[in-house]
């Protein structure tokens, strides 16, 4: 490939052919400020619309000023990135967005966290000289996610992430000019659409357009109320992002200090979503192993391959877009829906505390957790199994107005018997996580031998479809893994079209999977962010004593005291569930 | 309808629809033989065009005589909508605005007829690719 | 019957009409009744010739003798110098400007026939449905020759020789385009036509497809045998049904005969249009926006590059030129390059055809070589303003250009000149406006018209234009002050820095360029709060003269906001404060005691 020599800011530059403005001015270490443009490197994920006009330079020569997002360099060609002209049309240009844009800062879910605020700041704009109408519009409050499209800039982000990325397809800009808006097709609502609430849109909206449905209040108004016992379960991936709200480096793992800041808020008991991670490959693992007995017999008429079933956007996608594959998905529950059924049935009882009076509250990396706790059948008598999921970020702020010092907390360790789990259980959190601990889990129960090594690393990585085949003792098992829905998608034809090869396949909606989450800090395009967390997920997974599910010693006696077997009936009953038709 | 193959096809058909026209213009019957040409694009159809070409073609023929009425596209004189090209057999194509049915009944009557011209004929003001 | 041997047409048009030409007519009838001539001869008024400037104009036929300036003292000299001794009336007949020598027959004077047709050629002269005619006037020969005698290349470089460029507003070369498309690999290309006509006013490309719709064809054919491309598709307004018909009659015939499909003449290429319908959204002019709608996206446009050429439709090399650029293709191949380059200016080649409207008498469609004047297409081709008002402002590249004042009347019609003058070719949109147009208006006018037709992509202009024409509403009403003239200039020039598309970097043309040439007009507006046009009505004042207002009440009883009291048979008097300027009072008023001030 060629290499161009040009000029940024009178310093020289040598990129190659190809490369934007924006990219070669970064490589020198000029940053041109940009709203729309977002690319999540090596994720095959780019917003490139060139709309906002914010990250306009000067090129000499040219007639207009040129977007450094979307214009490729040239031999010679000298670019000027704070000339007067190019600063003064950047001010404008978010003049303008500001003067359609509600002036609510101080109140705004986002402030602190606003790009458009930040950029306002970083321009120095005291004052709005274009004045005028403003947009507005009906806010849209789902289960999940609330679109406020005033504060929509059109940057597009979510179009390209619930389109190109997930392939859901609902949000699209409508309408033209002034009342250009993104929104569900005839303006419907959200709840109405195929939405899966997966949340990719809200962690990629760089105002408060889009944001989760804040659940803060209902956890602070159960913790005060005295009738109450309110325990709380934590997500793996929350541990390995949480900390990033508090000014700490992406990828610091702050296990006990999210603990003891739990403890701090109220909680009755801390518990952990990677005991019922554990949980979870108990029952996926031994229905995988029976499908896959079954046609290692011969059985024809068994599905294969099996796809997981944690996530919830992933359920409500196939639920909407693949009818007819209801029966492939694994009926195994969510770790967090098979936590809320234990700890309202043999934890409750344990306590002796009636159902009514347990809450259930989930700490979550996700929007689309709120969906699923709110699900009918994880009801008993309506009342659900996780009363309230709230996100990383919720949990950050409920921190802040507590007057907590996160950073300078203990660190403490969860309550028990939920507490307890394997480093199987922390992978969850990561693209790749779910599939190597159903790995390490089956192959033993397979085998009957023990693991040798218990990194997979074939397993792991940021490739958005991936597979390897692992040797269970002389039976090759082929593995897919997804993250992101388009992804997922193309898994998903190959199986109706008869042609896929593989026998286990795991599903995360998220591109990176939980650590990726839609309620995860914002990542602000940044995916070294992602990898990062990633690490750091397989960081505490090896520092665990017990790294096997089954070795759980809660999780045995869970199943002691408790459950029977896997996939008994009584597991049946509260640890597996069942699919409907959305389409 | 053959297909026109080539080149030669395409010529030969060229001439014999060239020499139709000029039969038709320099026919047997010259003087009974006038070609009125009405611009039928949407301007001149959404002001009374059809009604007029209709018109035509109704009344020459009551009256008797042969002429053959064609549609053709704008000619460009929006102002004076719905505008005709009437050609007497021998002579100048002339171009007549504003032709509603009284209007056309008057071309009829005198330039047609009796080959005097009637008031409201349009200059030709533009040249061809040939001239 | 009365065969007359001799017709003294006499020009009717409004600007000889206001030159006696009624009077000249009604002399030449009664002298030649005197001479008992009346049976012979038959004098009749005819529309405009088009030469205003030198009118009233008397023409005569058979001989086709063209006579200026004519006054009604002439015409007994035309009656017995002519008429009678067959002697032609010298000092009437037009001179030469150059040689001095006097022309006869209208035919020979350049300045007469300022319109030269080649993309309108068969425009009002073949019938559209009939294939046949078309064939009789040179149809699908130009085909035929590419085909059969040249090269792709040589086709290729006869476009580039001939230097026409694109119709469609943007004036890119033509054969350049199509060499950029040729030399890019590709399996499969296509020729796009852009007939999705949408600046105000415009309906050039209506015209050409509803009256001549085989030269598109045939164009896009020619184009397809240039670049490589098998596969035509037209993009027209759905709002065009009859173009549409027609089209689709003849892409039939076309196929019938052969001359569509496979094995086109004989030969080994093969080529087939279809249609696509476009809903009449404004930016889908724009090529790139253009080609989404086609492929069932949102109608907006991207970044170029790429471009079409390299990827456009279904991201394969794409070929768009608009209707009247394909309607000039068969003429160059036919008549050559160096004829079509005789026509028009140096960096202009050729001609283009305007939609003529506003307040002008003749309105039409209408097809000038590239360099004629303002002036002569305001004048001699549109006969003057209406009502014998004051011109003001030609306008012209429809919401994207400017409007240019007397003072750029000479500019000749270019590309560059009209950019130069701070306005634009465009498609062919051209309004003309007298003296009781608010330029202010006029601006406002077209802003709300690329405010609606915006896509909303980018800032500037989704929100910019919208507070330019916010800035511009609030001038006309009367609620300006000095500093939103800087602040309309300020802003227009940002979105025309950082527009997206052509649509928004264009957009602000009518405000900067009726600032620049009518800045009174707009500091009228904002410092005495006064519309020197009388048009913006929050600006107007309805004022009762109390010498002439007899109280008879009548205004009082009309007023529908209640906004006028007074006295039986005492003058009456208008509360500004209430008064909506309906204007009921000024109509009603029987005794024109009622002002506008």
């Amino acid at each position: 490939m060629e290499m161009i020599k040009l000029t940024i800011d009178k310093k020289p530059v040598v990129v190659k052919e190809g490369t934007t403005i924006l990219k070669a001015a970064a490589s020198i270490g000029i940053d041109i400020p940009t709203l729309c443009y977002m690319k999540l490197e090596d994720m095959n994920i780019e917003n490139k619309p060139g709309g906002c006009r914010v990250c306009v330079v000067e090129v000499e020569g040219r007639r207009n000023l040129a977007p450094a997002c979307a214009t490729e360099v040239d031999e010679g060609m000298v670019v000027n990135t704070h000339s007067m002209r190019a600063v003064n049309a950047r001010r404008t240009v978010v003049e303008l967005i500001l003067s359609d844009h509600p002036a609510e800062c101080l109140t705004c879910a986002k402030s602190g966290k606003c790009d458009l605020q930040d950029m306002a700041q970083n321009l120095g704009i005291r004052e709005i000289h274009y004045t005028g109408e403003q947009s507005t519009y009906r806010e849209d409050t789902s289960p999940a996610i609330i679109r406020d499209i005033d504060k929509c800039i059109l940057c597009r982000r979510c179009e390209t992430m619930c389109n190109d990325t997930q392939t859901v397809g609902v949000l699209s800009t409508i309408n033209r000019g002034f009342d250009a808006v993104v929104s569900p097709a005839f303006e419907m609502n959200l709840d109405h659409s195929v939405c899966t609430y997966c949340g990719q849109c809200v962690a990629v909206c760089p105002t408060a357009a889009l944001t989760e449905v804040d659940q803060t209040g209902a956890v602070i108004r159960a913790l005060s109320d005295p009738t109450k016992k309110v325990i709380v379960q934590t997500a793996p991936a929350v541990r390995a992002a949480l900390g990033e709200e508090f000014g700490m480096e992406a990828g610091t793992l702050v296990t006990g200090k999210m603990v003891s800041a739990l403890k701090d808020l109220g909680f009755d008991y801390v518990f952990d979503t990677d005991f019922a991670a554990d949980l979870t490959i108990m029952e996926e693992g031994t229905e995988l192993l029976g499908r896959l007995n079954k046609y290692l017999d011969g059985d024809k008429n068994v599905k294969l391959p099996i796809l997981t079933s944690c996530c919830p956007a992933w359920v409500k996608f196939f639920e909407h877009q693949f009818p007819s594959m209801l029966d492939i998905p694994s009926t195994a529950r969510s770790p967090q829906q098979m936590f809320g059924a234990i700890a309202k049935t043999y934890f409750a009882d344990k306590m002796k505390v009636k159902r009514e009076d347990l809450v259930v509250v989930s700490i979550m990396p996700c929007v689309a957790k709120k969906y699923e706790s709110s699900r009918d059948e994880f009801k008993v008598n309506d009342n659900p199994d996780v009363d309230f999921a709230i996100t990383t970020r919720e949990l950050a702020s409920l921190i802040n107005l507590s007057n907590i010092d996160f950073n300078s907390l203990p660190n403490e360790d969860f309550d028990q018997p939920l507490g307890e789990s394997s480093g199987a259980g922390v992978i969850f959190g990561t693209t790749g996580g779910v599939i190597e601990a159903a790995v390490r889990t089956a192959y033993e129960l397979q085998t009957g031998k023990s693991l040798e090594r218990l990194d997979f690393e074939e397993l792991r990585g940021m490739e958005g479809l991936r597979k390897a085949t692992i040797d269970f003792d002389g039976i090759p098992i082929n593995i897919g893994i997804a993250h992101g829905l388009g992804n997922a998608r193309k898994l998903l034809e190959e199986i109706q079209a008869g042609k896929s090869e593989f026998h286990a396949i795991e599903i995360m909606s998220c591109p990176g999977g939980c650590i990726g989450g839609g309620g995860q800090p914002y990542h602000h395009g940044d995916a070294e962010v992602l990898k990062k967390r990633q690490k750091a997920i397989y960081l505490e997974d090896k520092n665990k004593v017990i790294r096997k599910s089954h070795e759980n010693p809660y999780i045995q006696k869970l199943y002691e005291e408790f459950l029977g077997e896997p996939m008994s009936d009584k597991a049946h009953h509260l640890l597996h569930t069942k699919y409907f038709d959305r389409s | 309808m053959t297909k026109i193959k080539s080149l030669a096809d395409l010529k030969k058909l060229k001439d014999e629809v060239q020499s139709k026209i000029k039969l038709r213009e320099k026919g047997d019957h010259p003087e009974n033989l006038v070609q009125i040409k009405v611009s039928m694009a949407t301007c001149g159809i959404a002001s009374g065009a059809k009604e007029t070409m209709n018109y035509f073609i109704e009344t020459l023929d009551n009256q008797g005589v042969d002429a053959l009425v064609t549609q053709t596209g704008c000619m460009g004189y929006c102002y004076a909508e719905p505008t005709i090209e009437l050609t007497i057999p021998g002579k100048e194509p002339v171009i007549y605005g504003f032709v509603d049915k009284v209007k056309a009944q008057e071309i009829i009557d005198k330039h047609v007829i009796k080959n005097e011209l009637v008031d409201g004929i349009i200059p030709v003001n533009y040249k061809t690719i040939d001239d | 019957m009365a065969d007359y041997n001799m017709h003294l047409l006499v020009c009717g048009g409004t600007g000889c009409k206001a030159s006696q030409s009624e009077l000249i007519k009604m002399n030449l009838k009664n002298q030649l009744t005197e001479l008992g001539l009346e049976e012979d001869i038959q004098v009749i008024h005819t529309g405009c010739f088009g030469f205003c400037e030198k009118g009233p104009i008397v023409k005569i036929q058979p001989d086709n003798t063209f006579y200026v300036s004519v006054t009604p003292e002439d015409t007994k000299e035309i009656i017995e110098e002519h008429i009678v001794k067959g002697r032609k009336v010298e000092r009437l007949l037009y001179k030469d400007p150059s040689t001095k020598t006097s022309i006869i027959e209208s035919k020979n004077m350049d300045f007469y026939k300022k319109q030269v047709r080649i993309a309108l050629r068969n425009c009002g002269f073949i019938n559209p449905d009939n294939i046949e005619e078309y064939v009789a006037n040179d149809g699908y020969e130009a085909l035929a020759k590419c085909l059969g005698e040249m090269t792709p290349e040589e086709t290729t470089k006869l476009i580039i020789d001939s230097g026409l460029r694109g119709r469609g507003g943007g004036g890119f070369p033509t054969g350049l385009k199509w060499d950029i498309t040729r030399k890019v690999e590709g399996d499969q290309k296509y020729v796009v036509c852009n007939a999705d006509e949408g600046d105000p006013g415009a309906f050039m490309d209506r015209s050409i497809l509803e009256g001549d719709p085989h030269t598109v064809i045939e164009a896009m054919a020619i184009c397809g045998y240039c670049i490589g491309a098998d596969k035509g598709l037209v993009y027209i307004r759905a709002e065009y049904p009859l173009a549409i018909e027609r089209l689709k009659t003849a892409i039939g015939q076309a196929q019938e005969y052969g001359l569509l499909g496979e094995g086109i003449l004989g030969t080994d290429f093969n080529f087939d249009i279809e249609l696509r319908y476009g809903a009449g959204a404004f930016v889908c002019g724009e090529e790139t926006a253009l080609i989404h709608s086609m492929e069932g996206l949102r109608g907006e446009p991207t970044f170029k590059p790429p471009f079409p050429s390299v990827s456009g439709y279904l991201g394969k090399p794409t070929n768009v030129n608009n209707v009247e650029t394909f309607a000039n293709i068969p003429p160059i191949i036919n008549k050559g390059a160096e004829w079509f380059g005789s026509i028009g200016t140096e960096n202009s080649k050729g001609t283009k055809v305007f939609a003529l409207a506003g307040k002008i008498n003749n309105v039409g469609l209408i097809e000038v070589p590239m360099g004629t004047t303002l002036r002569e297409v305001v004048y001699d081709i549109g006969g003057g303003i209406k009502d014998g008002k004051e011109f003001k402002a030609v306008q012209t590249g429809g919401p994207s250009g400017g409007c240019l004042t007397k003072d750029f009347l000479d500019t000749p019609i270019e590309y560059d000149s009209l950019i130069a003058a701070g306005s634009m070719m465009g498609s062919g949109g051209m309004i003309v406006m007298d003296e009781d147009d608010c330029m202010v208006a006029i601006a406002k006018f077209y802003l709300e018209f690329t405010l609606d037709e915006s896509c909303g992509k980018c800032t500037p202009c989704r929100i910019g234009n919208k507070r330019l024409y916010e800035i511009l509403d609030k001038i006309t009403e009367g609620k300006g002050e000095p500093e939103d003239l800087d602040r309309l200039r300020a802003l227009s020039d940002v979105v025309k820095d950082t527009s997206l598309c052509g649509l928004g970097q264009s957009s602000p043309n009518p405000i900067l360029s009726t600032i620049e040439n009518f800045f009174g007009e707009y500091e009228s507006h904002v410092t005495i709060q006064k519309c020197p046009a009388g048009q913006c009505k929050s600006l107007l004042q309805y004022i009762i003269e109390d010498e002439k207002c007899t109280g008879c009440t009548l205004c009082f009883r009309h007023c529908p906001v209640g906004a006028i009291s007074g006295e039986k048979r005492s003058p009456h008097f208008i509360d500004q404060s209430l008064c909506i300027k309906c204007g009921v009072c000024y109509q009603k008023c029987k005794f024109d005691a009622i002002k506008i001030a």
